[in-house]
């Protein structure tokens, strides 16, 4: 694929609204007749709808402080043939959540790599595979929810993302079945050509009571300036209770742009979280639906940036359903020149009454450069609801520093005790403990290792 | 004679270009408590401050010899280690640090300063298990972030509780006794009376005599816009609840 920076539209800056496409993506548009009706329906919009929105500029008020230009300008490389390309499970093991009970499904280039793959034993009916794999053989499995959630309508990476996604994570548990252990899905990038590209897509679907926990982690082994563009799609069903974190730690040089369109069932839990510590500019958009009454949900999040790396989160909270609870817990760590912007919109609907809605994000800069956006938006059509947002951005209060070197705690070791706990508050609500210690672990060894950078001169 | 663990002479200090302490002496040997009275705005906290080594006070005079050293010379963290506590009047929420892992690593820097070889993780919670019955805390505090959630008696609690895992050899209290309650206030005293050794000294420093009915000190001063102004036995402070500080500077300045 490549795009073409031409039409300028109106007075605004170019946007990015034509893909000439070359000849591996018409073979797979023509590979891809083979699909079902609806799903070629829906890329077929999703196609349209890029053309018409075209890559989003800071004009743009949901993109106002994040400039994708970079993105725009990129020549995008057509996506690499299926294949290990030098992958081996030992490699794989320096990456975090590796060695977890529930076993993984490895992803090298957004394709589904089988013998990196293994699992645990599941449950009756759960079923753990490759999305390309469910469409050839059970697409009535996934018909009543992809590109359902996920919609292509107001966002032109989904757009681009439903147009020519070929393959992600499949997870499905059926109605009363308990996955005990977390699930991993592994993507990892071994792309050697700025602008190669990616579009992994996920689809976990946790039915009605059912549990499961799901691990996303995006990951490199090479340090080119690639794109990956994912989109996962996360229903829980009534009751469900599901845990899901997502994990970006790409190269610096890498972009990402992720989408998680989430639908929440009635009286469901459950917990997402974003990690996001590498790529040169990430954005990751949450939506969610509170679809049914009665359900908690928190989405909980985490960035630390270094250089002049940028990590965007952008989330809106749909509170469709009365006595609904939403909490958000944003925190960001932001050391040198680099940015972070948290974008939270809670929207509650006509009759969404005994909404609980609270949102919070707490951005920590670690120098003068460093800086930070936050935009809380509420829009609220019910009349009994609460609903609270805070956000602070600033530097470690001395106060707290004072106080633990008057306890015999030298000033840098306080200094670091500090911005581990401001990491702590968010990695404490993980709530699957083997999941939650390895993450603490890393964390702490990225916020050593970024000090130290930060600390050269 | 033995050696005074604080010898506090002339001291001088201002803030912003304010004259705050305005020539304090002070001499406090091992085994001794004392109290610093004094209304609001006389000094009492900057002074507890600048023993502590809280930045932002320019010293202007004199000098503070602790156990033979320089203390102004010391960094917060190195006069803790030395054996100088501060209970703070306004101890300092911080989420995220728990609260146990915070008392090791200070407790653990304090061995390592003494040449002792640091507790892990079992021993350090046996220690303190011990040390938490004594302030009646109950022992899920120590699974909580440091001050974190606690009420203003657990917080003024806390602190005591910290002096007594850290053992010092000089406890500053600023005002440990504001905003507690009789039961905790009973609870605190009783924690600071248990504390109190022969080689080791406290000095407590309140607005109230109230606290003084609990702890009994062997001297009282009663510090003044910057000065002390009168020293003297614990039958002081009685003398102070009765006249109130205007009567009292008052007397004292009038035959001057």
């Amino acid at each position: 694929m490549i795009m073409n920076e031409t039409k300028p539209n109106g007075a605004l800056a170019h946007r990015v609204t034509e893909l000439s496409l070359n000849r591996t993506e018409l073979a797979l548009l023509e590979r891809s007749a083979d699909e079902p009706a609806w799903l070629l329906s829906a890329r077929k919009v999703g196609r349209a709808r890029f053309a018409e929105l075209g890559l989003p500029t800071l004009h743009d008020e949901d993109w106002r402080f994040t400039n994708v230009a970079p993105i725009a300008k990129m020549v995008f490389k057509p996506r690499l043939e299926p294949g290990r390309h030098g992958v081996t499970e030992k490699v794989l093991s320096r990456f975090p959540f590796t060695a977890l009970a529930g076993g993984q499904l490895v992803f090298v280039n957004g394709q589904f790599a089988p013998e990196l793959s293994s699992l645990a034993l599941l449950p009756a009916g759960v079923k753990v595979m490759s999305l390309a794999a469910v469409l050839a053989t059970e697409p009535a499995l996934v018909e009543p929810h992809l590109c359902r959630h996920a919609r292509a309508d107001s966002n032109a990476f989904t757009a681009l993302n439903t147009t020519f996604f070929q393959d992600g994570a499949f997870i499905y548990v059926p109605a009363g079945q308990a996955v005990a252990e977390p699930i991993h899905l592994l993507f990892v990038s071994t792309a050697k050509d700025h602008g190669t590209t990616a579009h992994p897509r996920n689809l976990i679907v946790a039915g009605r009571g059912s549990r499961v926990t799901v691990i996303e982690s995006y990951v490199s082994l090479s340090d080119a300036a690639y794109f990956t563009n994912a989109v996962t799609e996360l229903v829980a069903g009534d009751n469900a209770v599901v845990e899901h974190l997502k994990f970006q730690d790409e190269n610096q040089q890498a972009f990402h742009i992720a989408t998680v369109a989430a639908h929440f069932g009635r009286a469901s839990n459950v917990v997402t979280h974003s990690i996001a510590l590498g790529a040169k500019l990430s954005r990751t958009n949450i939506y969610a639906t509170l679809a049914g009454e009665g359900l908690e949900c928190i989405l909980n999040g985490l960035y630390l940036t270094r250089g002049e790396q940028l990590a965007d989160h952008y989330m809106v909270v749909d509170h469709a359903q009365p006595h609904g609870a939403s909490h958000e817990y944003f925190n960001g760590i932001l050391a040198d020149k680099s940015k972070g912007v948290f974008h939270g919109r809670i929207l509650v609907r006509p009759g969404a009454q005994k909404t609980d809605a609270k949102q919070t994000n707490k951005n920590l800069l670690l120098s003068d450069d460093a800086t930070a956006d936050t935009k809380p938006q509420l829009e609220i059509y019910a009349d009994d609801v609460k609903c609270t947002h805070g956000a602070t951005i600033g530097q470690l209060n001395d106060e707290s520093i004072f106080y633990l070197r008057a306890r015999g705690i030298p000033r840098e070791k306080a200094r670091r005790m500090l911005i581990h706990a401001f990491a702590g508050e968010i990695i404490d609500r993980v709530r699957c403990a083997a999941v939650r210690q390895e993450l603490d672990r890393l964390v702490w060894d990225r916020l050593e290792q970024n000090q130290k950078i930060e600390g050269s001169p | 004679m033995k050696q005074p663990i604080l010898a506090i002479q002339n001291l001088s200090a201002d803030v912003e270009g304010r004259q705050i302490l305005k020539g304090i002496n002070l001499t406090i040997y091992p085994g001794e408590m004392h109290a610093i009275m004094g209304p609001n705005g006389s000094g009492k906290s900057t002074l507890a401050a600048i023993l502590a080594g809280r930045e932002g006070y320019n010293i202007t005079g004199g000098e503070v010899i602790y156990c033979g050293q320089d203390l102004l010379a010391l960094d917060p963290e190195e006069r803790a280690c030395e054996g100088v506590f501060l209970a703070f009047q306004y101890p300092v929420e911080i989420p995220g640090v728990n609260s146990t892992y915070f008392l090791k690593a200070a407790y653990n820097e304090i061995r390592k300063h003494r040449g002792l070889p640091e507790l892990d993780a079992m021993e350090f919670l046996a220690f303190v298990t011990e040390k938490v019955k004594l302030l009646h805390l109950p022992e899920d505090l120590l699974k909580r972030p440091v001050n974190y959630g606690f009420s203003g008696g657990e917080k003024k609690r806390n602190e005591i509780f910290q002096m007594a895992v850290l053992e010092p050899k000089f406890a500053i209290l600023d005002e440990t006794d504001s905003g507690l309650d009789i039961d905790a206030l009973k609870i605190v005293a009783h924690g600071v009376t248990t504390l109190k050794r022969p080689d080791n000294a406290q000095l407590v420093i309140t607005h109230y005599q109230r606290l003084l009915n609990f702890i009994v000190p062997d001297f009282v001063h009663v510090l003044y816009d910057g000065r002390i102004v009168k020293s003297g036995g614990k039958e002081l402070a009685l003398e102070l609840e009765e006249t109130g500080y205007d009567g009292m500077i008052h007397a004292t300045a009038a035959p001057a």
